[in-house]
C-alpha cells in the first residue's frame, strides 16, 4: 500500500514525461543519489573502490554507451573493446602531450575523439545490418587493437609498449598516479556516470531517441517519416562511442594506472559489456547498471561463495562462474529479452497492486 | 472535434487553391527485374480531393504509392510534384515536402508507445539541436511540450486517448492501424497516401475509419490517396477513382462512372485479356 500512484495527478505534459512519473520513485532515487555522493564517500577504502566501486562505475558508463547503439538504435557492435582503447589512448597522449589540462577536459575530449573514430566505423551500418554488421564492428575491435601495438608514437615508444598514467590532479586533488585516494576517484566517476547517465536519459526522451527507436524498430517507416537513416544511424555511433571512449578513458588513468592493449582491451571486453546490455535489459538506462552491477558483483560473489565458503578450488570455481555466466545469457535471450530492467519493471507493478492485485 | 491545424497555416504547405494538380504522374513504368510491376502509367491528383486507386490483388498500387514518396524509382516517365517535375527523391526528402503515408502491413515502431510513435511523426517540425536535447530544458522543453500537445489533438480525435501509454505491439490490429494514421496526422501533411487503411477491420471499424479519413480531408484540406478495395467505401469517399489492372491503367473518373465500365466489371470478374 506504500507505494501508489494513485491521488498523484499530473497537471502537465513535462510532469507527465518526466523520468522518474511516480513520487516514491522519485523520493528512493534522490535518496540513493545522496547517500552515493554525501555518504559513501566517506567509507571508502582501497578494496572497495578497486574491487567494486570504480569497475561498477565505469563499466556502467561502457554499458549505457553501448546500450545506446544496441538497445536505442539497434545497431550491433562487438568493437566496445576497440572503442574503449581508443579513449585509453586518446587520454594518455593528451595527459602526456598537455601536462597541464584539467582532467575533466581529458575525459570529455577523449571522449570526442571516440565518438569520431566510432562514426567511421559506423559507416558501413547504411548498407548492411545484424549479423554483417557485428563483423564489420569486430574487424575494427582486432584493427584497433593491432594498431595500439604496431604503431610506438600511441605508447610514446615506451619500452614496454604499455602506457601509464602520470600523476593529474583535479582541482587540486590527486586523480590518477598510485598515489591518490580512493574517495577522489570515486567521486570523480560517479559524477561523470550521473551527468551522462542524466544527459542520455534526456536523449532517449526526446527527437533523436525517438528517431533511434524508430530506426531499431522499422528502418523504412522511419524513412518514409522523414528520418535520414544514415545521419541518426551515425549520431547513435557517435553519442555510443563518445561514453565507451570515456569508459576507456578512466579504466585507464583512474583506474588501472596501466595499461597493455591486447590485454586490457581485447575481445572479451566487447563481449563483457554486450553482456550486461543484454543481461541488463535491451533499451533501458536503468537497465544499462543492474547489467554492470550485475557482471561485476557476480564474480566476486561466486568467488567468495564457491573458495572460501565451499573450499572450492580457484581454477574450478573459475569454470563455474564462466558457466553459470553462459547459462544466464541463454536465460536472458530466450527468456526475458529486456533483462533485468523488465523483471525490476514487472516486480514494480505487482507492488502497485499489492497487497490487493485484482 | 478540434481543428488541430488551420490548413493555411500548416508549415511547408504549398498555398495551392482547391482543385489544382498538386501531383501529377506522367508515363511511369516500374519493374522488378523482369515484373513489370507499373506500365505507362498517368494521372494527377488535385489538390483537396480524395482520390482511390483501385484494382485487384497484384495490379501495382502500392507499387504506385511507394513511386510517389520515393520508395522506388520509376525506369520510365516523371512525376510532377507541386507543378514542378522532381529529380529522382528520397524517402526522407518526400516527407519533407509535404507526403506522408500508412502502410498495407501496418509499420509502426513496435517498441514504442502510442505516444512516442505520434511523436516520432513531428521530427521533421522539431528544429532544437542536439546540445538542448541533452540538456531537455529551456528550448527544446518548451519544443518538446509545443508538440506534445499537438499529439494530443491528434489522439482526442482519432480518440486513442486510452492506449496513449501502451507499446504499439500491444494493441489489437485495428487499433493499430489507427495509431499508423495518427503518425501520419502529425506530419501535418499536404498530401496522404492510405495503403488499405481498412483491410482487415470490422464493420464498425471501417465506419469510424471512413468517419476520420472524410474529417481530415473536409476540416484539414488534406489531400488523399487512397487504396481500397471495399468498392462501398471507395464509392462513398472518393471524389475521383483510376483503377489499375496489371500494372496497367484501365479507368479513371467519378465512382459511378468508373463502376460502370466494361473493362472494370471485367477486370474484377476476371475475365482474360490479351497483353
Ligand atoms: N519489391 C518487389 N520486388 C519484386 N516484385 C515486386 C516488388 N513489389 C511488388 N512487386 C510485384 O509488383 C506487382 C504489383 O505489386 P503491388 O504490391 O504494387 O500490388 P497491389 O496492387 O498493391 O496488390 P495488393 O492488392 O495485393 O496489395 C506484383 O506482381 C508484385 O509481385
Ligand atoms: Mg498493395
Amino acid at each position: 500500500m506504500l507505494y501508489r500512484e494513485a491521488g498523484q495527478y499530473k497537471t502537465s505534459y513535462q510532469s507527465d514525461q518526466a523520468i522518474f512519473p511516480i513520487a516514491q520513485d522519485r523520493w528512493v532515487v534522490w535518496a540513493f543519489v545522496a547517500f552515493a555522493f554525501l555518504v559513501v564517500p566517506f567509507f571508502v577504502n582501497d578494496y572497495w573502490t578497486n574491487a567494486v566501486l570504480l569497475p561498477l562505475l565505469i563499466y556502467g558508463l561502457a554499458a549505457l554507451g553501448l546500450n545506446i547503439l544496441v538497445g536505442y538504435c539497434g545497431q550491433i557492435s562487438l568493437g566496445t573493446g576497440g572503442f574503449m582503447a581508443v579513449g585509453a589512448y586518446a587520454s594518455y597522449k593528451l595527459m602526456t602531450s598537455f601536462p597541464e589540462m584539467n582532467m575533466i577536459i581529458v575525459v570529455l575530449l577523449s571522449g570526442g575523439i571516440t565518438a569520431a573514430v566510432g562514426s567511421l566505423f559506423g559507416l558501413p551500418s547504411l548498407r548492411i545490418k545484424g549479423f554483417y554488421l557485428a563483423v564489420a564492428t569486430l574487424a575494427a575491435q582486432f584493427f584497433l587493437v593491432w594498431v595500439f601495438n604496431k604503431f610506438g608514437w600511441f605508447y610514446n615508444y615506451s619500452m614496454t609498449g604499455q602506457i601509464t598514467a602520470p600523476d593529474r590532479e583535479v582541482f587540486g586533488f590527486l586523480l590518477t598516479g598510485p598515489s591518490a585516494l580512493p574517495w577522489v576517484k570515486y567521486l570523480f566517476c560517479l559524477t561523470l556516470l550521473a551527468v551522462f547517465a542524466l544527459i542520455a536519459k534526456n536523449l532517449v526522451r526526446g527527437r533523436l531517441g525517438r528517431n533511434w527507436m524508430a530506426i531499431r524498430d522499422m528502418d523504412i517507416a522511419a524513412e518514409l517519416i522523414g528520418v535520414r537513416p544514415l545521419l541518426t544511424k551515425l549520431s547513435a555511433f557517435a553519442v555510443s562511442s563518445f561514453y565507451i571512449g570515456m569508459a576507456g578513458s578512466l579504466l585507464f588513468s583512474v583506474y588501472l594506472g596501466a595499461v597493455e592493449v591486447g590485454e586490457v582491451f581485447g575481445i572479451n571486453v566487447s563481449f563483457l559489456v554486450l553482456f550486461m546490455v543484454i543481461i541488463g535489459g535491451l533499451g533501458s538506462i536503468v537497465g544499462s547498471f543492474l547489467g554492470a552491477a550485475f557482471l561485476v558483483l557476480l564474480p566476486i560473489f561466486l568467488k567468495n561463495f564457491m573458495v572460501d565458503g565451499l573450499g572450492m578450488l580457484p581454477t574450478m570455481a573459475k569454470h563455474v562462474e564462466i558457466l553459470l555466466m553462459g547459462l544466464l545469457i541463454i536465460f536472458f535471450l530466450i527468456v526475458e529479452p529486456h533483462g533485468l530492467a523488465r523483471l525490476w519493471q514487472i516486480t514494480k507493478e505487482k507492488l502497485r497492486m499489492w497487497p490487493f492485485p485484482y | 472535434m478540434s481543428a488541430f491545424v488551420e490548413p493555411a497555416r500548416m508549415a511547408g504547405h504549398s498555398g495551392m487553391a482547391k482543385g489544382e494538380v498538386l501531383l501529377r504522374v506522367d508515363n511511369v513504368s516500374l519493374s522488378f527485374g523482369g515484373v513489370k510491376a507499373i506500365t505507362n502509367i498517368s494521372f494527377d491528383i488535385v489538390k483537396g480531393e480524395v482520390r482511390a486507386i483501385i484494382g485487384p490483388n497484384g495490379a501495382g498500387k502500392t507499387s504506385m504509392l511507394n513511386v510517389i514518396n520515393g520508395f522506388y524509382h520509376p525506369q520510365e516517365g516523371t512525376i510532377a510534384w507541386r507543378g514542378k517535375v522532381r529529380r529522382k527523391m528520397k524517402p526522407y526528402e518526400a516527407a519533407s515536402n509535404g507526403i506522408a503515408r500508412t502502410f498495407q502491413n501496418v509499420a509502426l515502431f513496435k517498441g514504442m508507445t502510442t505516444l512516442d510513435n505520434i511523436m516520432t511523426g513531428r521530427g521533421l517540425k522539431m528544429k532544437k539541436n542536439f546540445l538542448w536535447q541533452c540538456l531537455h530544458w529551456g528550448p527544446a522543453l518548451t519544443e518538446e511540450n509545443e508538440h506534445r500537445r499537438k499529439v494530443e489533438e491528434i489522439i482526442d480525435f482519432l480518440e486513442i486517448q486510452a492506449i496513449r501509454k501502451t507499446p504499439v505491439g500491444r494493441l489489437p490490429y485495428g487499433l493499430q492501424k489507427r495509431v499508423e494514421l495518427a503518425r501520419a496526422l502529425a506530419m501535418e501533411p499536404e498530401l496522404l497516401l492510405l495503403d488499405e487503411p481498412m483491410a482487415g477491420m470490422n464493420l464498425e471499424e471501417k465506419e469510424d475509419m471512413s468517419r476520420f479519413i472524410l474529417d481530415v480531408n473536409q476540416q484539414f484540406g488534406t489531400t488523399i490517396a487512397l487504396i481500397e478495395h471495399d468498392m462501398g467505401v471507395v464509392m462513398d469517399l472518393s471524389d475521383r477513382v483510376v483503377v489499375l489492372d496489371y500494372g496497367r491503367k484501365i479507368a479513371d473518373g467519378p465512382p459511378d462512372e468508373v463502376q460502370a465500365s466494361q473493362d472494370v466489371i471485367d477486370a474484377y470478374l476476371g475475365v482474360p485479356h490479351e497483353h
